[in-house]
């Protein structure tokens, strides 16, 4: 799939996620606009996964652990088929297993996240049993830039490198703001790829909205024995004019107006499943 | 009278079911001497996991493991998996449903004068309110090794509580072992006594003592925390008097459990026996139960009491 499709698709989950949000009159706008271009090139171009067969146990792994991006995640899992796309329209309804943060009786999530810093040592484990059991398939783990603060990441970090799992990708979806300011007011990051490679890690840097160099960076080896870190550098709220780069969208909700200016901002009529 | 500490009764039990099963795996946390799974590691490296010290990345592995269809062991001292790691085995394990069973060594106050720090006596109390997971606490060795039979083949996660030194058994070699049924150890009318873990022999040595005072009292092993046998509680309380004993803290251990059980279903007088709401007294483990009357002569003197 080219990067012109992907960003196309990008934009049509979107629309799906600022729409579950503004009917839930809940969730995560900003982060689920920032992590999208990821998660669309993921699950359509790099991932080997079987919508119909979520269990497969060959396929690859991804892990949301910057777990309240949740719109995004469940709009990209819909489209994808692990489950119907009309469910969308139940997010965060009494009853629902559509919830704010990814719940593994949703076809397609591994296991339930929403509790910063867990994720990487999920994927480390997934990794590990990947090397013992002789698997070739590869994990894929979605970190916050805010999550970085927790310790257990660099539990996870240390691990990683310490069984060379060349088979493990964290992400982190570098949008720069969290809940209560700018990364860097708030627990400084910086320099931050120099803290992983000194824990050990195969690190990049990438434009984290731009489809296209997500790709480049997945299609292309990355060095053995090492396991990798992608620091995607991203927009929060990307795509949404009156969300863009601004903490307060970090979980506010958008009005019926600023759907339909996002639709426009989009270049979507609107979804198919509401 | 034959002892042996229920950890290595697990671990040999452990490396015998993981010799025949692949998917069977230890982690440790750089606990691989306090837990006595050395053996383990050098025979089966490829079915090991070391963590490091890092409890809470240690369950997040165990949780990646089992998905993709190992069944691990996260072995570890109890103090530290039950708190450092709460969170981890919540989210990760509980309530993702993920195959993994977590064994705290050295619980309670096994570690005698290394200090509260090292102390596990809300264990229960936390897991007990945490869904999603089975909670068992061994009486002694004969029993651990039942137990981790079945831990082996079942698919539920699991929280399992042993001590750190040698117990004396209670049970012969092979007794029969039912996950969330509680074993009846003794026949009496005049009260009952239910203990867990090392308590349960010492239960038994105050039933023995009382019989001789024409003191009739029915003992039960609660090795499982959940599933409650809630049957064995109300048949319990059919003596008029259940007093419970376990090493933990007074509040929402096993006692609680019973209490919860008697107070909505058959009123019932009780003593709850365990660590007091207070920082602990200083010593060994035999000194701490002494200092608080987690011993035979103070289980009977409850009885005596109470009745």
């Amino acid at each position: 799939m080219d990067a012109t499709t992907l960003q196309t698709i990008a934009n049509q989950r979107r629309a799906d996620a600022v729409t579950m949000i503004h009917r839930a009159n809940t969730g995560h706008t900003g982060g689920s606009m920032s992590s999208l271009d990821i998660l669309t090139t993921l699950y359509y171009a790099v991932l080997s996964v079987r919508p119909q067969e979520p269990h497969w146990p060959e396929r690859d792994r991804f892990l949301l652990s910057k777990g309240h991006s949740v719109e995004g995640y469940l709009a990209v899992l819909a489209d994808r088929g692990f489950f119907p796309k009309a469910e969308l329209a139940t997010f965060s309804m009494a009853g629902s297993r559509l919830i704010g943060h990814p719940n593994n009786q949703t076809p397609g999530v591994e296991v339930c996240t929403g509790a910063l810093g867990h994720g990487l040592s999920v994927g480390v484990g997934m990794a590990i049993a990947a090397k013992r059991l002789q698997k070739s398939y590869r994990t894929f783990v979605l970190m916050g830039d805010g999550e970085q603060a927790e310790g257990s990441v660099w539990e996870a970090a240390m691990a990683g490198a310490n069984y060379q799992l060349d088979n493990l990708y964290a992400i982190i979806d570098r949008n720069g703001l969290q809940i209560s300011g700018a990364t860097e007011d708030v627990m400084a990051l910086e320099d931050f790829a120099d803290k992983w490679r000194a824990f050990g890690w195969d690190v990049a840097e990438a434009a984290g909205n731009d489809p296209q160099a997500l790709l480049t960076y997945f299609q292309t080896p990355r060095p053995a024995g090492k396991p990798h870190c992608l620091i995607a550098r991203t927009i929060k709220g990307k795509g949404l004019p009156f969300a863009e780069n601004r903490k307060d969208w970090h979980h506010k909700v958008p009005s019926a107006e600023q759907l339909l200016e996002a639709y426009a901002a989009l270049g979507v009529k609107g979804v198919d499943w509401a | 009278m034959k002892t042996e500490a229920a950890r290595m009764a697990f671990t040999r039990t452990l490396l015998t079911l993981a010799r025949e099963d692949q998917t069977i795996f230890a982690t440790a946390t750089d606990s691989r001497g306090s837990v006595t799974l050395n053996e383990f590691a050098d025979a089966l490296p490829a079915q090991f996991v070391e963590c490091g010290i890092a409890e809470q990345n240690a369950i997040g592995i165990a949780a990646g493991l089992a998905n993709a269809g190992i069944r691990p062991f996260v072995c570890g001292p109890a103090c530290f998996f039950s708190m450092r790691s709460a969170e981890q085995v919540k989210v990760d394990i509980a309530y993702s449903h993920m195959n993994v069973k977590v064994i705290g060594v050295s619980g309670g106050v096994s570690y005698g004068a290394l200090g509260m720090s090292h102390h596990a006596t809300q264990d229960i109390a936390l897991f007990r309110a945490t869904p999603g997971l089975e909670i068992f606490i061994p009486a002694d060795g004969p029993q651990t090794v039942a137990l981790t039979k079945y831990l082996a083949k079942s698919s539920e996660p699991a929280y399992v509580r042993m001590g750190r030194g040698a117990v004396p058994n209670v049970y012969e070699e092979s007794a029969p072992f039912a996950p969330g049924k509680a074993n009846k150890l003794r026949e009496g009318s005049d009260a009952a006594i239910i203990a867990c873990g090392e308590m349960v022999y010492h239960a038994l040595k105050a039933a023995q003592a009382l019989a001789e005072e024409g003191i009739a009292v029915s003992v039960y092993d609660m090795h499982t925390l959940r599933p409650l046998d809630e049957a064995a509680i109300l048949e319990a309380a059919e003596t008029g008097f259940v007093v419970t004993v376990e090493e933990h803290n007074i509040h929402g251990g096993l006692g609680g459990a019973v209490a919860e059980v008697l107070s909505q279903e058959k009123p019932t007088r009780m003593r709850i026996l365990g660590l007091p709401d207070a920082k602990h007294f200083t010593g060994n483990s035999a000194e701490v139960f002494a200092h608080y009357g987690l011993t035979a002569e103070g289980i009977a003197q409850a009885v005596r009491k109470g009745r």
